[in-house]
């Protein structure tokens, strides 16, 4: 069993996802308790460019797992050209980020190595000489403190945003380039067909809105939005909203905002009924000016807002529309 | 076809929500359970196929007495049987002993396709499918948002998946495989009163770690790998101005007059 801390970037066609560094960077964090080093591993093909970005960090070396094979992403394939080099290597720790395609594939390579899973990582704490994992549950709304059991090698993932990219250490001299051991073929169990664009092209662009009013599930019904619409013409603000409403069918698909929709940034967000879970504060916390309406206080998207008002949004949305008419004059 | 849904019952998070006296879970007491919010599009979705191909919907559930109400719901919105695994050997367990369990459910009732949620509300490991599906060695797709099978005997079918960035793959996977499905993809039904009513005639086989040939070292806490220490609340509104009171129209217009005056956006 070896103490270091093997760190697996993410990239596509040619482009390293920005939460490889912040990955690298919990990486030396962890290292820094196990004693070992950090390792960074790579999959693709032709990726050469990316490991000379990635050599730059204060790493023992860039592992690169180059085959045809891996040239697009599949979860089989990506198991199966790390399963042997991380039972050799027997690492501590391995650190991944917590996107859609690491999700696809790790808890499987985790299981494969007979490591532990601790998924979505928010925070790491020493408490006496032990470390413990904070992550988010029920939608953000608590967070947990969990500690790991048995020997053997940890697999964790980290959440979006949670670790700053700027943490990564870079190092005095480039690292090495290695390639990794990988096993001369490499199956895979699922054929891309094609990536598409979800939508099409006439979709609402939000990124370009100045103000935005985003409705959550909070709001109650397809047949209650009238007050939110009301509220928007008020402020001229483009209507948006969390997941649920749309897949309620409250809203169209492309109102959408957060990791599986828009990433929006306007001037002021009002928030409506709206919790904060992790996957739409992603696509909004960007916002210059954001304020949330909820009747509960312990909703997380108070953590991110500016002005929050608590209370039934259902009397606060058209006393707000009435207020601001009336600030128009 | 036989179609395995894994279903699961979650704390409402929009009831108050309090920590435990022991601090590693919230307060269970007056608490309201809900079916896990994935779990309904994976059952409407398993029933659509279902009907599609003269196949039948086993819904299957692994937690104590009152996750029997999960598969009563699945029951009723028309799935023809339910296997609950409830032994208390069998709670806390993380994303691996819960996955393992579950995979010898799947065996036990001779599945030709799972269906899981993709996340669950309440610990939200995402990883119980992926993990069922490594016991299992069968494929596997996470945060399916479309899925077409053509026929029983198609040998594979074919998954959109999400990707970041307004994105979506389009895959084969072949057959038998554990889907994990995403809220959106279809629209779930309601259960009819007829359905409720047949429910209640419909079988729940209910099973131990030994009836599936586990060890109780498999499952649970005993088999896991990751536990609990404690949880909390995060300091919420650490950075926001709170207005509170029982005066809408005071309330908005101290907010209009804060976004004027101080943020400046109106
Ligand atoms: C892989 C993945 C991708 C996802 N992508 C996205 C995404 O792109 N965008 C997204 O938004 N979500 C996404 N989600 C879903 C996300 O995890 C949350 O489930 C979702 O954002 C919750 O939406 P909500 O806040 O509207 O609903 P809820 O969490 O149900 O919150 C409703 C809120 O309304 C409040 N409320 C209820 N009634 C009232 C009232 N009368 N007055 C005032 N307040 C009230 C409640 O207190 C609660 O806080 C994704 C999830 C996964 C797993
Ligand atoms: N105790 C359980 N009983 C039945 N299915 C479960 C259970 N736990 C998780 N699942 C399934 O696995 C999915 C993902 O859960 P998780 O890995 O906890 O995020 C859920 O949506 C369910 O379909």
């Amino acid at each position: 069993m070896g103490n270091d801390v093997w760190v697996i970037l993410q990239q596509r066609e040619g482009a390293l996802h920005r939460m490889s560094i912040e990955a690298i960077g919990v990486g030396q964090k962890l290292a820094a308790t196990t004693g070992g080093q950090v390792i960074a591993v790579l999959l693709g093909h032709d990726v050469g460019a990316i490991a000379t970005t990635v050599a730059a960090h204060a790493v023992a070396s860039v592992q690169v797992g180059d085959a045809e094979a891996l040239a697009d992403y599949t979860p089989g394939g990506y198991r199966r050209a790390l399963t042997g080099a991380l039972r050799d290597a027997a690492p501590t720790y391995v650190v991944a980020p917590h996107t859609y395609q690491s999700v696809d594939f790790v808890p499987r390579l985790a299981q494969a190595i007979d490591a532990a899973l601790v998924p979505e990582i928010i925070g790491i704490e020493q408490v006496d000489g032990e470390t413990l994992f904070k992550r988010p549950i029920l939608g953000g709304k608590l967070h947990a403190r969990v500690r790991v059991k048995g020997e053997g090698t940890t697999v964790v993932t980290i959440q979006s945003g949670a670790f700053s990219a700027s943490d990564a250490q870079k190092g005095d001299a480039p690292a090495s380039i290695e390639a990794l051991a990988m096993p001369a073929e490499i199956a895979s169990d699922r054929t891309i067909v094609g990536i598409e664009q979800v939508g099409d092209d006439d979709q609402v662009d939000l990124s370009k809105a100045d103000v935005i009013i985003a409705a959550g599930r909070g709001v109650g019904g397809a047949d209650k939005m009238g007050p939110i619409e009301a509220l928007a013409a008020a402020l001229g603000a483009d209507i948006g909203a969390s997941r649920p409403v749309i897949d309620s069918g409250w809203l169209p698909r492309d109102r959408q905002i957060g990791s599986s929709g828009q990433t929006v940034a306007p001037k002021l967000y009002i928030a409506a009924g709206v919790s904060g879970a992790i996957q739409h504060l992603v696509g909004m916390k960007g916002s210059s000016t954001i304020v949330a309406i909820n009747k509960d206080k312990s909703a997380p998207i108070f953590n991110v807002a500016h002005y929050g008002v608590i209370g039934d949004l259902h009397e606060i949305v058209p006393a707000l529309t009435a207020a601001i008419e009336e600030a128009k004059g | 076809m036989r179609i395995a849904v894994c279903v699961k019952q979650v704390p409402n998070t929009e009831a108050r929500l309090r920590v435990a006296p022991d601090g590693r879970w919230i307060d269970q007491e007056d608490l309201s359970l809900i079916l896990n919010e994935n779990d309904t599009y994976a059952l409407e979705e398993g029933l659509r196929l279902a009907e599609a191909h003269k196949g039948e919907v086993v819904v299957i559930t692994l937690g104590p007495d009152g996750a029997k109400e999960a598969l009563r719901k699945g029951l009723a919105m028309g799935a023809a049987r339910a296997v609950h695994l409830k032994d208390d050997g069998f709670l806390d367990g993380d994303a691996s002993a819960v996955g393992r369990a579950l995979a010898a459910a799947v065996r036990h009732v001779e599945a030709d396709l799972v269906l899981t949620g993709s996340q669950s509300d309440d610990v939200g490991y995402a990883a119980t499918g992926s993990i069922i599906a490594g016991e299992l060695d069968w494929p596997h797709a996470w945060l399916v948002m479309g899925l077409e099978i053509a026929s029983a005997d198609a040998g594979q079918a074919t998954v959109v998946r999400e990707m970041e960035s307004g994105m979506n793959e389009r895959a084969q996977v072949p057959l038998p495989a554990v889907i994990q499905v995403q809220a959106g993809i279809n629209q779930p039904r309601y259960a009819s009163l007829r359905g409720i009513m047949q429910a209640k005639r419909k079988p729940i086989d209910v099973l131990s770690p030994a009836d599936l040939g586990l060890d109780a070292s498999q499952v649970g806490a005993a088999g896991s790998r990751i536990e609990i220490v404690d949880v909390a609340f995060p300091d919420s509104g650490a950075g926001a101005q709170l207005l509170e009171g029982d005066d809408a129209a005071q309330l908005a217009s101290q907010l209009v007059d804060k976004l004027r005056n101080e943020a400046r956006v109106l």
